[in-house]
């Protein structure tokens, strides 16, 4: 496959630009249809609006950071989800990964090495949970879905075996701690740096190019000389490293690891950002920022109803109706977005 | 007649007991369009995997501008120039037009970054589009958006600007309805205008293909029974062959039967 060959250009000729010119409104209204960003955007900011309404503590300096270093935690596993949901496969193991890392980390630590290596090597063991999730996905051709189901369920159990069930706390010096989510904005921070850098790769570099072909055509992808194998295990491996990568820089927020953390509930919340950032479980299509607006979006519901005084026992039941409906919205918009776009 | 891009040689090939390939012998030459006939199960998807480097013939000489040649996979088939449009086309459809146009061969920024020059590929997309006459709203829509032939027409725009010399077009017309298809035809027919590239149409229709062809080969059962010139025959001609075929096929189905009663 020639794939870095250069062309010989065809004779140039001035192509005939169409200008499209609209009104502002008619422009910001088309812009809202078409950006799968902004509609979930705007959701995030009503539900601020009326959050802050109902309880103005919403909106207090404590609670906004709070609110923050549950969705960045969050973010940070959906960015990794997103890649893997392209390529049409998926990643249940993420939310173990998020408990294993930390723990290899402070064992590490424990053994005499320092705190940056010791990181690394966290992130490796979560590097090699995705190869082994890449490995029996691609090569032996099991669906991701009972993949990461069987090593979600090894991977509790080696981390419960591997702390003997109980938490532990990493005594970080304070710079390590500071920049490894212990001060309330560098978790934020990572979240945003990562949602960035990957949404850029997602868009304009051939990784994410043939990220997006593996997903929504593989045999095709395949037939124009894509490595659909490698391009599926580095996603698998990336989403691991940031489920991993989320565990130590909560366990560094709060100081405790703890090997009941995460879990399938952040992975399922990480799942649910995706999807209601608009990445679609079919493959073939995402975005990175929409999901770190998603879980935005699902902090904000969290936080919102516990402020506003919402028994713990209604809580999921508001939830997962919220989630619901806002699909609905957004698959209605996606219609609309279409039907908009053959017009 | 023109000087020969591609030529097979007696190439025969068999799954297991089955043979699908017997003898093939087919010979291309620059600039043409060669109709390749023939029924299902005939071994024309079989021959064309050939062509394309996807199947090793069991016995039988390729030779391509000349020379002997092995293919060896289907890359090495395409980085010679040889480029097959399968029937699913290989187009991403949530990707824009131009993205598709430029699948692993993108223009790239400089750089260790390795970014994605858009503009380019947008820019360059377009003048190639409209330089082949394919007529699309915009490089910037998705392949969703487009109908059937406009998206066969963005497949073989894309091989043709991949430099192909040798474009194998898997039923091209299939499934598509008059005017798509004479869309395609009216591309195949400017290609061969310009007698750049040659163009082998794998096909069980041919009354859709034959009036874009220079020449026809029918392929029946593993076999290459015909082989002449569009001017010298008809699709009549061709169709009496075929349904000669299936008479002689019932015959010998109706002698081998064993009385039953």
């Amino acid at each position: 496959m020639p794939g870095d060959k250069v062309f010989s250009l065809p004779p140039r000729q001035e192509p005939a630009r169409r200008v499209e010119r609209h009104s502002l409104a008619r422009r910001v209204g088309l812009f809202l249809l078409h950006s799968r960003e902004a509609s979930i955007a705007i959701a995030a900011i009503v539900l601020i609006i009326y959050f802050w309404s109902t309880a103005p503590a919403f909106l207090s300096t404590s609670n906004i950071a709070n609110l923050a270093e549950y969705a960045a935690t969050t973010a940070i596993i959906a960015a990794g989800e997103v890649m893997v949901i392209i390529c049409a496969e998926v990643d249940l193991s993420a939310g173990m990964v998020y408990a294993l890392a930390p723990f290899v980390m402070y064992f590490a630590h424990q053994a005499g090495v320092p705190f940056v290596p010791a990181i690394l090597l966290g992130l490796i063991a979560a590097a090699i949970v995705g190869m082994i999730n890449g490995f029996i996905t691609v090569v032996l051709q099991i669906p991701s879905f009972i993949t990461t189901l069987g090593t979600l369920f090894v991977i509790n159990g080696f981390t419960l075996t591997i702390s003997n069930g109980y938490p532990v706390q990493p005594k970080g010096t304070p710079l390590i701690t500071n920049i490894f989510g212990g001060n309330p904005i560098s978790q934020i921070l990572w979240a945003i740096g990562i949602t960035l850098v990957l949404q850029f790769v997602l868009v304009k570099t051939r990784w994410g190019l043939n990220t997006i072909a593996t997903g929504g055509n593989l045999l095709g992808a395949a037939e124009v000389g894509i490595k659909i194998g490698r391009i599926k295990m580095g996603n698998f491996i990336l989403c691991s490293i940031l489920g991993g990568l989320a565990g130590v820089l909560d366990a560094f927020r709060i100081s405790s690891i703890d090997p009941l953390a995460g879990g399938t509930d952040i992975m399922f919340m990480a799942i649910a950002s995706s999807v209601i950032g608009g990445t679609l479980l079919t493959g073939g299509s995402g975005t990175i920022i929409g999901a770190f607006l998603g879980a935005a979006v699902l902090g904000i519901l969290k936080n919102g109803f516990t402020l506003s005084g919402v028994s713990a026992f209604t809580f999921d039941m508001i939830l997962g109706a919220a989630i619901l409906i806002t699909m609905v919205i957004n698959v209605r918009l996606s219609q609309l977005r279409a039907a908009g776009r053959e017009g | 007649m023109n000087e020969e891009v591609l030529r097979t040689e007696h190439v025969s090939k068999s799954f297991g007991r089955v043979t699908a390939l017997r003898d093939a012998s087919i010979r291309l030459a620059k600039g043409e369009v060669l109709g390749l006939l023939g029924d299902n199960g005939a071994g024309k998807s079989t021959l064309m995997k050939i062509l394309t480097g996807f199947h090793k013939p069991d016995s039988g000489k390729l030779y391509f501008q000349g020379k002997e040649i092995e293919l060896r996979s289907v890359s090495h088939a395409r980085s010679l120039g040889i480029e097959p449009v399968y029937q699913d086309l290989a187009l991403i459809n949530e990707l824009s037009v131009y993205r598709n146009m430029f699948l692993q061969r993108e223009i790239m920024y400089g750089g260790i970054l390795r970014i994605l020059n858009d503009g380019a590929m947008r820019e360059q997309a377009r003048d190639h589009l409209t330089q082949m006459g394919v007529n699309i709203p915009s490089v910037d829509v998705a392949i969703s958006k487009l109908s059937g032939g406009q998206r066969q027409a963005i497949a073989v725009a894309r091989s043709v600007y991949a430099n192909a010399k040798v474009l194998l077009l898997d039923e091209p017309t299939a499934a598509m309805g008059v005017r798509e298809s004479a869309m395609i035809l009216d591309l195949i027919r400017r290609l061969k205008e310009k007698g750049e590239v040659s163009i082998i149409i794998v096909a069980h229709n041919y009354a859709h293909i034959f009036d874009v062809c220079d020449r026809v080969n029918l392929l029946q059962k593993g076999e290459i029974t015909f082989d002449r010139s569009t001017k010298e025959t008809s699709v009549e001609e061709l169709m009496n062959l075929v349904l000669h075929e299936l008479r002689s096929a019932r015959e010998s189905v109706q002698l081998s039967r064993p009385a039953t009663e």
